[in-house]
Parts: C-alpha cells; structure tokens; sequence
C-alpha cells in the first residue's frame, strides 16, 4: 500500500523585519548577523495572528490540494508547536472546528520543540497504514518566540506547514521509510510560565544539531540502503543557513540539493514549521519521480528522518493552492517599534 | 468582556469559524447571520446550512481610528461590509491592507484570525476577516518550472 502525502499547504504571515534593524535598536553589528546567521530578514505575525490562525490557513491550503478528501473522512488532526496560544485547550480542537472536520476525529497538540509536527506526520502514517483512519492531518506552526536582544530574536519567525497522510491513489508523494533519533540533550527549553526560551550555547551545535540530523539521516539511509545521490532534494530543520549547509556536506549532499527548500534567509527560523516548509518549497518544484530526504531537529532533542518519492499525482495537484515563494515574496517591512508593538514587548501600565 | 462572554463566544463560535449561513433550496436565497426559517417564503421556505465561499466584494467600509476598548489595540483598522458572492453583507475587519488601499468594490477573500481577547487571561476568539484577493500566485508556477528547467540545462 502506497502511504504518504495527499496534500500539503504553506502559510507565512505578510510582516517582515530586516536583520539590520534589530541590529540597529540594539547596537550589534548587523553584517557579523547577517553572515553569522546566514540570514536577511524574519517574518511576524500580525496582532491578530498565533500559532491557531497560521495552522488553519495551512491546512486550508493544504485541503485544497487534497481535493478527493470528504471533511468527514479526516480521522486525525495534529498540531506540533511550541507557541501554542492556550497552555490548556488544544489548539488542534479549533483547527479542526475551523476545518468543519468535527466531531469525528481525534485530536492533539505535540510539542517536541521543532520537530513535533514531523512525529505527528509519523502518528498519522501509522494510523493510516494500520487502517485506523482514512486521512489524518499533521500541521507544524509557531510564532516562535525569542526575548529581545538575544540572539535567537533575529531568527525567531512566523509560519507553518501543513500535511495531508493518506493512502493509494492520491498519493503525491510516497513516504518510503522514517526513522527517528532521540536522546535527552540540554540545548535549548522553556520552563512553564516563562515567556522566551533559554539555550545553553555550546550545547547548540555539535551535541544536539549535528548529532542527531546527521546521525538520524545516516542510519535512515542505510537502513534503506541509498546514498545522497539516490535523492534529488534533501531538506534539513534550518535554524539559520549554516547549520543545515553544514550537515549537508558532511554528510555529501552538494550544495544544490538542499537550495530549494533552504528558506531561512528570506523567512527566519519558524520552529516547528521550519522544515516542513522547506519541504513544502521542495514539493512546489519537484517533478514526479523525484526522491527527498526530510529529516527535522526538535532541541531536547531529536530528529525525524523521512525517504520521500514523488508520484506522478503532484502534477494535478501542486497548483490548487500558493506555493511557499508565494508567501515570501509577498511582504511588508515594519521597523522595530512596530515590531515590538505587534510581539506585545511594550508594558502598557 | 469578562467570562460572561464566554456563552457568547460558544453560541457565535461555528459560524465565525467557517462563515456559516443559511440558504432558502425554495427561492434561492442566501442569509447571514444565519436564520431558521426563511423570511421571504416562511412557511413555504426549505432552509439548510451552507458554508458559503468566501468570496466578495467591499459594499462599504470605514476606518476606526479610535476602537472600543476590547479592539483599540488595531487602531487605525478597517470595517467593512462585505458583498459575499451568494448574497449575503457581513461585516468585518479588513486585514492584510492599509487603510487607504481599501476602496468601494475591491475584491476580498475570507482569512481566519483572531477576532479579541477576553481580558486577564480569559478566552480567545477566533473568526472570519477579509484580506484583498491575491491571484497572482498562480502565475508564479510557470517562473518556478522555468527555473528549474535553466538549472537542469546547466547541470
């Protein structure tokens, strides 16, 4: 039975801000940002967007791809973010009212810092191929958060993916085999209550980043006996461009099989629909027949690999909804003060 | 609000949601809010829900630069009301535009956003608003083909 992807949407919220204007408020140098990160400018969302509304524009777009699916055949629906609005009351719950999938189905937030959306995908493939439900929904989405001056406020961005698991026909694009990778790694966490994150630096590359994304990638390729030049495309999480390049040529990816879906330049680090995007940039190009490898980093930490092939069902589907370059190109730069106005960063009395 | 309005916020919530109405299969008329019978047939109406497309065009609109309490946060906003394709006016915020970018006519699409927040922690409502309809993502797929189309003549 061929499982995968029936259908997939992108959503970015149109407000950006520009690396040098962070730089500019607080006195860094912008160009050792701008080279250090690997990164231009960051997307935020509006005052009346969060994590709930990104995902539902997400899975619209990602529905209307799915054409053949009925509201009602839709068994699951996951939402991996660390920005959830509500600490209680799932998020999942209103995406899927808003979906008009309700009252049949089951329902979740996942957290896993940036890769809970891919162990949903995960979730859904096997619901799916044990015969549990017909459909299931798996949506990463953050307004990712990161406390002012930091480093992590040049990158923290808005947006989200969504992706329709089903089987047979609809198939655009066959999840071969997944593989996932975990170990408990102080790098990056959050305690309830407080408002940013806190990371632990030294924690950040070699331990948690490169550990798992190269050590999950290459156990997923040899338990499916490929190399890198069996995949046309290879997707990785991308907290800023270097680190994603980086583990590519280590592990002898070339450089332009990770281009197409290496978006973190125009759009900043989205947390959990950080890879998911690129992958959703790579579906808006890829031909059918076409093989990607997609392997995720949430801190804490772990990885989700996924060998990927495109069916010839993409032609017919790719073009019901805007594709992820769509959203990047259409923008809107605010300064900082607006930019602190929208993130809620003034205290009014 | 207080939590007071949380009956509110449930009773209104599935029609905000998914822009919900009701159509008359008797006279083919489109209604919201959403109605139990029909007032033009009345007893003679057939009525059922409908999600209508969300689609329309600007009827009327206004800019609010001073909001009540619960909506000064997005002042200077737009209101408009909204012309949908099968009928029916609602009125809405106008997001995703400035204010002088909005004229009489202007074509809008349905986007799902948070509506207010109850104070001190209280509920968030989410619902239907309008943006300025955006077609031209469909042409970008024919740059997208040709671009990869250059980059394979040149591998």
């Amino acid at each position: 039975m061929r499982v995968g992807i029936v259908g997939y949407g992108a959503y970015v919220p149109r407000l950006r801000i520009r690396v040098e204007e962070i730089a500019r408020v607080w006195g860094h140098d912008a160009n050792s940002y701008r080279e250090g990160l690997g990164i231009e400018e960051k997307s935020v969302p509006s005052l009346d967007e969060d994590t709930a509304t990104i995902a539902v524009e997400a899975a619209r777009n990602a529905m209307r791809r799915a054409r053949e699916v009925k509201p009602s055949e839709v068994g699951a629906l996951f939402v991996g973010s660390e920005s959830h609005p509500y600490v209680v009351k799932p998020t999942a719950a209103t995406v899927a009212e808003a979906l008009g999938l309700t009252p049949s189905l089951t329902a979740a937030d996942t957290e896993f810092a940036c890769k809970a959306a891919t162990t949903a995908i995960q979730a859904c493939l096997g619901m799916v191929k044990a015969g549990y439900i017909r459909y299931g929904i798996s949506i990463g989405a953050d307004t990712a958060q990161g406390a002012p001056r930091d480093a992590l406020e040049y990158t923290a961005a808005a947006g989200g993916a969504a992706y329709v698991i089903g089987a047979g026909e609809g198939v655009i694009a066959e999840v071969e085999a997944t593989y996932s990778y975990t170990q408990d790694v102080p790098d990056f966490w959050r305690r309830d209550g407080d408002s940013y994150p806190r990371h632990a630096g030294r924690f950040t590359g070699e331990p948690a980043y490169f550990e798992h994304v190269i050590n999950c990638t290459r156990i997923l390729l040899e338990k499916t006996g490929t190399t890198p030049r069996d995949y046309d495309y290879v997707v990785f999480h991308q907290p800023n461009s270097k680190f994603p390049l980086k583990a590519a040529r280590e592990l002898g990816f070339e450089d332009k099989k990770l281009h197409p879906g290496l978006l973190v330049n125009r759009l900043g680090n989205t947390y959990s629909g950080s890879s998911l995007l690129g992958l959703a940039a790579v579906l808006d190009v890829a031909s059918p027949g076409e093989r990607i490898l997609l392997t995720s980093y949430g801190s804490g930490a772990g990885s989700d690999s996924f060998s990927i092939r495109v069916t010839a069902a993409i032609d017919s589907k790719r073009k019901l909804a805007p594709p992820v370059i769509y959203y990047l190109d259409k923008r809107e730069y605010i300064d900082y003060s607006t930019y602190a106005r929208y993130r809620r960063l003034f205290k009014e009395r | 609000m207080s939590v007071s309005g949380v009956p509110r916020h449930w009773r209104s919530q599935r029609e905000r949601y998914r822009l919900l109405g009701t159509y008359c299969e008797n006279c083919g008329t489109s209604f919201f809010p959403r109605r139990k019978i029909c007032p033009k047939c009345r007893r003679k109406g057939r009525t059922r829900e409908v999600e209508f497309s969300g689609r329309g065009r600007v009827f009327s609109y206004t800019v609010i630069h001073v909001g009540s309490k619960t909506f000064d946060e997005y002042a200077p906003y737009v209101i408009g009301l909204i012309e949908l394709q099968e009928g029916p006016r609602v009125l809405s915020q106008i997001v995703d535009c400035k204010p002088e970018d909005v004229h009489i006519g202007m074509e809008v699409e349905v986007c799902f956003r948070k509506l207010f927040e109850q104070e001190d922690g209280g509920i968030i409502s989410y619902g239907f608003k309008f943006r300025p309809v955006d077609d031209s993502w469909v042409e970008y797929y024919g740059k997208l083909l040709a671009e990869k189309k250059a980059r394979t003549a040149q591998t």
